[in-house]
């Protein structure tokens, strides 16, 4: 981020040594600031009238403006405008009433227009915070700002022996990056908060949050230090694109960092880049020189100005976020804390819950939920929209279970029933006779046959009473797992004389 | 504010402008001269007051978000000096 070295940075964390990494001349604190770019959701880009839609043909969704032709002039996107002010109330964070857009120079391939419009000294969206839930402390991360910047275009680089190719289809898309404080301190917190990131951005609409796509992309900077000492020399790891490869990115270059200061060496503040296939960064040396933007106010663009209605109408829109929900899921469903995250991951997980919880046992629900209908539908690889079992289905097996009608057993075999069938749960329980038996005198003579036709384990169980196990699944099974089993439990201890 | 000869090679370098050995003199000359006579603003007082963006009288026209221009990929290459595909072809930039 331009500007950062100014910044002066003040530690909010208190080191936790189960974060530490080890070297060979004692324990190090691997510091992590994020700049995350997110793909703001619109149908058109930041200034220009064309399509924002991926997958299109090369330069199909380029207009003159895009390729910067001369004489053509941005004009900017409301949409995008309200996009990055929700997600700056999405963060807590502080709007600023006016704004302005710089150009940042430099020249590449994809950058038709020799500069990137973006915001430097004055963002949209100021000072905000994100927390994380990392087992069972709660802790905050600092948001720096909130910027909105063009996207530049894409190179292809495997399609001749000594030509790149360019296609500008995300040339002037609108972004917005989203700066933290440096307050990540393992590269679990730093996978915590980009999914939490973009849990937030897609429940406000704001961003797709589609990592393959290149809808979010984190650059990483990482420092190393002796715990609670002075901050080190950061190195800035570019462009990384999937949370798994942001952990082992930091993993890497933490390592890295500690070997060379533990060697008498120092860190170069430069530019990396992570390669998945080694698992290793690598310095990114063409871009140092670069580094020297000449930012100037575009001169083609007025500073971005909007008044306090503005704030609040779009304040007023907004959603409920996965905070205010995770917590309203443990008040007033009774969920853990724990439960109550995962339902809350994506906003429909949420929506289904509560069709499913409303009116039933919450925990149940949220139980049956994580456990079979997550279970399942991550084996099959499917998403929750794709699930054959709606919330009405899954709260018709919570029904049948919560008032006794068939056993958590039977439940599964039912669950497995409307997956691959389909159907009414009540109905498929009526039509096939799985209702749980609770019939006294039908469970007594099958104990009695059971003990009739068992003289042999009758002796047995009366040395060891621990037996009356083998007794109570015999009969289960002579059941067809129907039996109540509270019912059976003491009906089988009362025929074969067992306290 | 002055610049020395690193400097001006430097600028030539960030801006993809060719200077010659023996232009650089000229051209350190010729900035020296502007930056000469842009410092006589250094005489006012700015004490206290912001940095002005624009001098027009009017706020920032906003744009409904809705797709109104593209689907011409073959006009937008058509100045190329190489294409393929509707792709421009440039030189093999690989970090």
């Amino acid at each position: 981020m331009p500007g950062r070295n100014a910044l002066t940075i003040i530690d909010t964390r208190t080191p936790n040594p189960k974060s530490f990494i080890q070297g060979a001349t004692g324990d190090w604190e691997v510091i992590i600031g994020m700049e995350v770019h997110a793909q703001v959701t619109s149908e058109s880009k930041l200034f220009s009238g064309s399509s924002t839609l991926f997958g299109n043909p090369p330069n199909a969704n380029v207009s003159f403006v895009d390729a910067a032709m001369p004489g053509m002039l941005p004009v900017i996107n409301e949409e995008c405008v309200r996009q990055a002010v929700r997600t700056g109330l999405g963060l807590k964070a502080q709007i600023n009433k006016r704004s302005i857009f710089d150009r940042k120079n430099y020249f590449y391939p994809d950058l038709p227009q020799g500069y990137q419009i973006s915001q430097y000294k004055d963002p949209i969206v100021g000072e905000g915070k994100v927390l994380l839930d990392m087992g069972d402390e709660t802790i905050e991360i600092g948001i720096e700002r909130l910027h909105l910047e063009q996207d530049a275009g894409k190179s292809i680089h495997d399609q001749h022996p000594s030509m790149s190719f360019v296609d500008l289809n995300r040339s002037g898309v609108a972004l917005m990056e989203i700066v933290s404080k440096p307050d990540l301190r393992s590269s679990d917190e730093a996978k915590a908060y980009l999914s939490k990131l973009r849990t937030i951005l897609r429940y406000l609409g704001t961003c797709d949050g589609n990592m393959e796509q290149g809808s979010m992309r984190a650059d990483i900077n990482v420092s190393v230090r002796k715990p609670g000492g002075a901050f080190g020399t950061r190195c800035e790891i570019k462009n990384v694109n999937s949370m798994r490869f942001a952990g082992q990115a930091i993993e890497f270059e933490a390592r890295r960092q500690i070997d060379i200061l533990e060697s008498g060496g120092t860190i170069d503040q430069e530019t990396r880049l992570y390669d998945p296939k080694t698992g290793e960064t690598r310095s990114m040396r063409s871009k140092e020189e670069a580094h020297d933007y000449r930012y100037f106010p575009d001169p083609d663009l007025l500073p971005l100005e909007f008044d306090d209605a503005f704030i609040a109408m779009l304040a007023e829109g907004l959603p409920e976020l996965p905070d205010e929900k995770k917590a309203r899921f443990v008040r007033d469903y009774g969920v853990t804390p724990y439960d109550a995250m995962v339902l809350t991951l994506e906003k429909e997980s949420g929506d289904y819950f509560e069709a499913v919880a409303k009116g039933r046992d919450g925990k149940l629900a949220a139980n049956w939920m994580i456990n079979e209908l997550f279970g399942r539908l991550n084996k099959e690889g499917k998403s929750l929209a794709e699930s054959p079992v709606d919330a009405g289905q899954l709260g018709a097996i919570v029904d049948l279970i919560g008032s006794g009608a068939i056993s958590g057993k039977i439940g599964k075999d039912l669950f497995e029933i409307v997956w691959t069938e389909g159907g009414d749960p009540a109905r498929i329980v009526d039509e096939r006779g799985m209702k749980q038996v609770t019939d006294t005198g039908a469970i007594e003579k099958i104990i009695d046959e059971i003990i009739a036709a068992n003289p042999d384990q009758v002796e047995k169980v009366k040395a060891k009473p621990t037996m009356i196990g083998w007794f109570v699944g015999q009969a289960m099974k002579v059941s067809g797992g129907k039996a109540n089993p509270q019912a059976l439990n003491a009906l089988m201890k009362q025929k074969l004389g067992i306290e | 504010m002055s610049v020395d000869a690193a400097t001006v090679k430097r600028i030539g370098r960030l801006a993809r402008i060719r200077i010659e050995e023996n232009e650089v003199e000229t051209y350190r000359g010729e900035l020296n001269a502007i930056l000469g006579f842009v410092a006589q603003l250094d005489e006012v007082n700015i004490e206290g007051v912001e940095p002005m963006t624009s001098v027009t009288p009017m706020a920032l026209r906003r744009r409904d978000d809705k797709v109104t221009d593209g689907n011409y990929a073959e006009a937008v290459v058509a100045n190329a000096p190489l294409t393929e595909d509707n792709f421009f072809m440039v030189p093999k930039v690989v970090e």
